[in-house]
């Protein structure tokens, strides 16, 4: 059992704070937020949605009806005031927790969870929804970030002063990940480019069983100082906070003003994925003192002391959170099954004359069990839905 | 038509694709003011800029995932990797994110990035400079791996690689940069499409197959063998991966003996691959086993044993006895 990370954060003064975990708002000199009471609702309905949708998972995937699921319990708040701070034309290279960033980007939570059911490996299209596939491999995704920002500089859209035209790339990754040699590598990129990327980790204090100590002797935000851009840490179960410091990042990348490592320190409330089992890594303290920071609650309380919500709003979201459910649960088990023989055509533009062999050989063989004819139920992929 | 060595056919076919696309760019470690280690990027930062032939820091990983960015932005990125030892750093964003991208999205995202590493022994290099990865690509799926031998097919190949909405790993037989032949710079398309192998000396006694390096020096064992009154052909493989074995497989028909031939180490190389399929498809047209010619599977030698190391005439010549002893 390691000594877990209880981490300072409350009263330190590199904390990006605008809400308490009392509910209350505060003030910080450099951060402020700029949107209305209506808006807080909305995040609020959107960290209960997004809640929901990870506990439906977590049961289907006890269930047996999904290989694995990497909940994003505790991380609501990060996820949602970051992927909110975004616009159209931005574009986020998410991990695989990323799952309340798809969510603000519009992608149903099926398309999510079809890559853990094993149908496909991300349902989405990116460029419609300009939020990449999810990278399963630690890291790999800050360097396709860097490249793609890049691109941004090289079609004009970067510090043009056209609020519809700019654009920056917002890049998710993890504690473990900074140890990773492409993360580094995007970072000296970005810098010396000066890419319009900003950097957001999610620093939930475990890299599966390894606590961050083991991953830096510095807090994560201070390396963003060695590569030559700014580094902020920001109190990750702060919804307001993480909106108003990813907002402001992203503004000064699309400015022309280059990249900034954001830090929103917060905590996996759960396991690594559903296969790891947290009891047997991590002290009980550390989860009961981080329930007090939960960054749902905060937000209620807020609301709920002005009394800019009421019985009826709760009762309304309990329902469309419901509804929501149903959906995942009723589209979770109809998913239709994945056709290999469909793969062979995805592998390359041009296909080969190998692969078209083995294809038909595929299809010869895998016919010869069904003597009716046609494929395996299913072939099609299923449909993509998007809210 | 013009005499250019394979190096400035690669710079011709390179200033090409990019005037042909302004979608085209390099990116590389020192190959915009130095004009790449090999020169072969000579001059192209000075007439298409900073923007479009970027030298980028020195770490490969970095060079590949950016380019995949940028691809995905609507870019065509052709990335030089300086030497064939230096691309294992890069190894993880080739095989598990450029070569799986578009499978993995449906076929929505094409990868089409031209990753250059010259390639193979034979020029006294330090280590880790003159190794033959060619097998480890070749067998990742999504993945396309083509070899040049000579300046024209240096030339077009680029283009068409660069071309192909296919990523492409594209092999330059380093030994063979300086060899000069006359280029047809001036056709408006490829004498031949780009994976496509090619007989390049016909023959009736056995058939040598041969990629890269290797293909200049099959063609002096041929001429060697005459002496001996042997008439051997060689197939110049241009395309590892796919690999087009019909003109092979007439040929192996008519002469039922086969050599293959490459520098890289011959457990699970190429030549193993070649065989296997020969042995499938010819199997009754078959005078002998096919027999391997290729580096030993040990680490790259120091250079100075490096002759003892490659493949050269007597060794291909020796296995050409071996199968016409049958």
């Amino acid at each position: 059992m390691t000594e877990g990370t209880f981490g300072a954060p409350a009263g330190e003064p590199d904390l990006v704070q605008l809400l308490t975990p009392e509910g209350e708002r505060c003030e910080h000199p450099d951060y402020a937020f700029d949107l209305d009471d209506e808006a807080v609702r909305g995040f609020y309905r959107d960290m209960v949605l997004t809640r929901r949708i990870d506990a439906e998972a977590i049961a289907l995937q006890r269930q047996g009806e999904l290989g694995i699921w990497a909940s994003l319990l505790g991380q609501e708040a990060a996820q949602i005031g970051s992927g909110r701070a975004v616009r159209q034309q931005d574009f986020i290279f998410p991990t695989y927790r990323e799952h309340g960033v798809a969510w603000c980007r519009g992608i149903d939570p099926l398309a999510l969870i079809s890559l853990f059911r094993g149908v496909d490996n991300g349902g989405w299209d990116p460029a419609e929804v300009n939020f990449h596939l999810y990278t399963i491999v630690i890291g790999a995704q800050t360097l396709h970030a860097t490249g793609y920002a890049m691109g941004m500089q090289r079609d004009g859209c970067v510090g043009t002063g056209d609020p519809e035209r700019d654009a920056a790339v917002l890049a998710y990754f993890g504690d473990g990940a900074s140890a990773q040699g492409d993360v580094n590598e995007s970072f000296i990129w970005s810098a010396v480019f000066n890419t319009p990327t900003v950097y957001f980790l999610q620093n939930n204090q475990w890299a599966i069983s390894a606590p961050q100590e083991k991953q830096s002797r510095i807090p994560l935000y201070r390396r963003a100082a060695g590569f030559g851009f700014p580094g902020v840490r920001v109190d990750g179960n702060d919804v307001l906070a993480c909106y108003a410091v990813t907002k402001a990042a992203l503004q000064q990348a699309r400015d022309g003003g280059g990249p900034t490592l954001i830090e929103a320190f917060t905590y996996r409330m759960g396991a690594h994925t559903t296969t790891d089992d947290p009891t047997r890594y991590r002290l009980q303290d550390e989860l009961e003192h981080w329930k007090l920071k939960d960054p749902l609650a905060r937000v209620k309380a807020y609301l709920t002391r002005n009394a800019l919500i009421d019985d009826a709003f709760l009762a309304d979201l309990d329902t469309e959170a419901d509804d929501l459910a149903a959906h995942v649960r009723a589209g979770t088990l109809s998913m239709p099954e994945p056709d290999l023989a469909a793969t062979f055509d995805r592998v390359y533009a041009e296909m080969t004359p190998e692969l078209r062999a083995q294809q038909e050989w595929f299809r010869e063989y895998h016919a010869s069990f069904h003597p009716s004819g046609g494929a395996a139920d299913g072939g099609a992929p299923h449909a993509e839905v998007t809210r | 038509m013009t005499a250019l060595t394979l190096a400035k056919s690669l710079n011709a076919g390179l200033r090409r694709a990019m005037e042909d696309d302004p979608k085209v760019i390099i990116m590389g470690e020192d190959i915009g003011r130095l004009g790449g280690v090999f020169r072969v990027t000579d001059g192209l930062q000075k007439d298409f800029g900073e923007d479009r032939v970027i030298d980028t820091p020195l770490a490969e990983s970095g060079i590949v995932g950016t380019a995949i960015g940028l691809a995905l932005r609507g870019y065509r990125p052709i990335c030089e990797i300086q030497f064939d030892g230096f691309v294992y750093p890069a190894y993880d964003q080739i095989v598990s994110q450029v070569a799986k991208m578009r499978a993995r999205s449906q076929g929505r995202l094409p990868m089409p990035i031209v990753i250059r590493i010259p390639f193979g022994g034979g020029i006294g290099a330090v280590e880790h400079h003159s190794e033959s990865p060619e097998a480890y690509f070749a067998h990742t799926a999504g993945l396309k791996v083509v070899a040049c031998s000579n300046p024209g097919d240096a030339y077009w190949m680029i283009q068409q690689s660069v071309a192909s909405d296919d990523p492409v790993i594209f092999l330059e037989p380093k030994r063979r940069y300086y060899e000069r032949a006359e280029v047809e710079t001036e056709a408006g398309e490829a004498p031949y499409p780009l994976f496509a192998s090619r007989v390049v000396r016909d023959g009736t006694d056995a058939v040598l197959l041969a990629y890269g390096p290797m293909v200049k020096t099959c063609l002096e064992a041929a001429q060697a063998a005459t002496e001996e009154g042997r008439n051997l052909a060689v197939v110049d493989l241009r395309t590892l991966s796919p690999l087009d074995l019909d003109p092979v497989y007439e040929l192996v028909r008519r002469t039922g003996r086969v050599v293959t031939v490459h520098e890289a180490p011959i457990t699970g190389g190429l030549g193993a691959e070649l065989a296997t399929r020969i042995t499938e498809e010819c199997f009754y047209s078959l005078q002998a086993p096919v027999r391997r010619v290729g580096g030993f599977d040990t680490p790259y030698p120091p250079a100075r044993a490096e002759e003892d190391f490659l493949p050269d005439l007597d060794r291909i010549l020796d296995a050409v006895d071996r199968v016409l002893a049958y």
